[in-house]
């Protein structure tokens, strides 16, 4: 048979370089300065809690997976990210366990990169955080000597991990809300507070964020819908409410900025059309301020953005765009 | 006033029937396949929450001071008769909802849902107001877990399932996941 002279496919035509490993290895990049970062605050820790939950997603994926997902380095970023919500102190045994989980059950069992509903890597973190509830709300005090472990990472598994009391500090979230104690501005957006490996140099994650928005690798108006929402609500219950804390701490503060910027906006978990994007991030601010103010705990972004992922089918159907040349009656 | 919001929210979200009570996990995982059938089925589920939270405030203020002993049994009997009643209704108001609902309505009868409202409600020492919001707040709780289930199910029913966990495997692992996530709702104005 001839060979055709055209080559004859489907649209789209336009091709650009663009391909899942790219843009996943792109996102690994620009995570970088933020495991430096943690690294910075939180010493061998930090680099010991990432390496673990890193290579427990791979190797999950390697094992339970298809293998065809393994090099587009989708199981890596949910490594990082799961690593960097975490506690330095944590035994590593958990954060493995986390890690086999979040793989397995978040992003395996649905049929693995692209079919799965939740946030891989907050799935495994509320998993562990339901499991091991005290590990996982231990963090570890700034300041000692940089090479010294920041808890018992070391704990043998399903042994109780020592907790050296001196080490152990409090969050800005958890200061406000037990002691009603605010945290100095500057601390929060440098990062030396307390707080997960990753949530605390708000800066870097949001110069990273800026980033990947401007290659458009993440959608920049999930996590702008979700600052807007955030400040406003809570500044509009500060002014009636003085007690409650006021707009810019409630954005520099906790895990929001890596959860506006790097896990609200996971392309598999958020909606498809632009109106579903505000809608989604509004709806994650929103309920990060009612989960922070009024809650049981003292942070609520890694809910938040559950809770709106398992909404996320719904938002795409609801918010279909118009097919062109369709009358209004059309698209309903 | 604030109490009723609080026992409203606290119903619906923080201690909702399906996903932190685990209540009424039958029609949860078997009607949740399409959200049409899921809103019917919440919707079904509101009204007979209702009816039982009318039907027990009215048995524990005037029957069951005089017959304790009974109240387990007074309030199966009541419910289950009254869901028959609910049955024929809707078999000869909406055929078409009576067919979708199948077998799952008169499993509500023996709900534990149901059953369990009553016996919160009671345990809880609610009033007739109290009781009304609080089928309400279940219901709508009910209904939210349903359709948030049906709608997820409707995504990922063309996603390519490994063989271990098709259908009801899968449900489970997202009933689960929906699970975790409502966790987030503990302690919810409770302060």
């Amino acid at each position: 048979m001839e060979t055709p002279r055209f080559e004859l496919t489907a649209s789209p035509h336009i091709k650009g370089p663009d391909s899942t490993p790219r843009i996943m290895w792109t996102v690994v990049g620009s995570l970088v300065p933020v495991i430096l970062a943690s690294v910075w605050y939180f010493g061998p820790s930090a680099v010991l809690v990432i390496a673990t939950t890193t290579a427990s997603c791979v190797l999950t994926e390697r094992f339970l997976g298809h293998g065809r997902t393994l090099r587009d380095g989708s199981a890596t970023i949910t490594g990082i990210l799961l690593g960097l919500t975490l506690p330095a102190g944590l035994p590593l045994w958990m954060a493995f366990i986390g890690g086999v989980f979040a793989i397995g059950l978040g992003k395996l069992i649905f049929g693995g990169l692209g079919q799965n509903v939740f946030n891989p890597a907050l799935l495994g973190r509320a998993f562990m955080q339901a499991a091991f509830p005290q590990a996982l709300t231990t963090w570890p005090d700034l300041g000692g000597s940089w090479w010294a472990l920041r808890g018992d990472n070391l704990a043998f598994p399903f042994m109780t991990p020592h907790v050296v009391s001196s080490m152990t500090g409090a969050t800005p979230l958890g200061l406000m809300k037990f002691e009603g104690a605010h945290t100095a501005l500057a601390k929060l957006i440098f990062g030396s507070t307390g707080g997960s490996l990753g949530e605390t140099a708000s800066l870097v994650i949001l110069v990273c964020g800026g980033y990947l928005a401007l290659k458009k690798y993440l959608d920049w108006r999930i996590p702008i819908s979700i600052f807007i929402t955030v400040a406003v609500l809570s500044q509009l219950i500060h002014i009636f409410m003085p007690g409650k804390p006021d707009a810019l701490f409630m954005l520099f503060s906790g895990g929001l900025m890596l959860g506006a910027v790097f896990m609200a906006t996971d392309m598999v978990t958020s909606p498809s059309t632009p109106r579903g994007a505000w809608i989604y991030g509004a709806g994650i601010g929103a309920l990060v301020v009612v989960i922070r103010l009024w809650g049981g705990l003292p942070e609520g972004v890694m809910y938040a953005i559950l809770l709106m992922n398992s909404l996320v089918p719904f938002i795409n159907r609801a918010t279909q765009p118009r097919l062109f040349g369709t009358g209004k009656e059309a698209a309903a | 006033m604030r109490d009723l919001f609080w026992i409203f929210v606290s119903s619906m979200l923080v201690n909702n029937f399906t996903l932190v009570l685990f209540l009424g996990l039958c029609p949860f995982l078997g009607v949740s396949a399409k959200v049409a059938t899921a809103v019917r089925m919440g919707m079904a589920d509101i009204f007979v929450m209702v009816i039982t939270s009318v039907t027990v405030s009215a048995l524990n203020a005037w029957v069951l001071p005089h017959a304790p002993y009974l109240k387990i049994i007074a309030f199966i009997v009541v419910i289950a008769s009254l869901v028959q009643i609910v049955e024929m209704v809707i078999r000869k108001v909406s055929p078409t909802l009576f067919r979708e609902l199948g077998i799952y309505l008169p499993l509500i009868t023996t709900n534990c849902a149901i059953l369990g409202l009553a016996l919160l409600q009671t345990s809880k020492g609610y009033g007739f107001t109290e009781g009304l919001v609080y089928a309400v707040g279940s219901g709508l709780g009910l209904t939210l877990a349903l359709v948030l289930m049906a709608s997820i199910r409707e995504t990922v029913e063309l996603a390519s399932v490994p063989s271990i966990a098709r259908n009801m495997g899968l449900v489970l692992i997202i009933a689960g996941s929906l699970s975790l996530a409502f966790m987030g709702f503990a302690g919810l104005f409770s302060s």
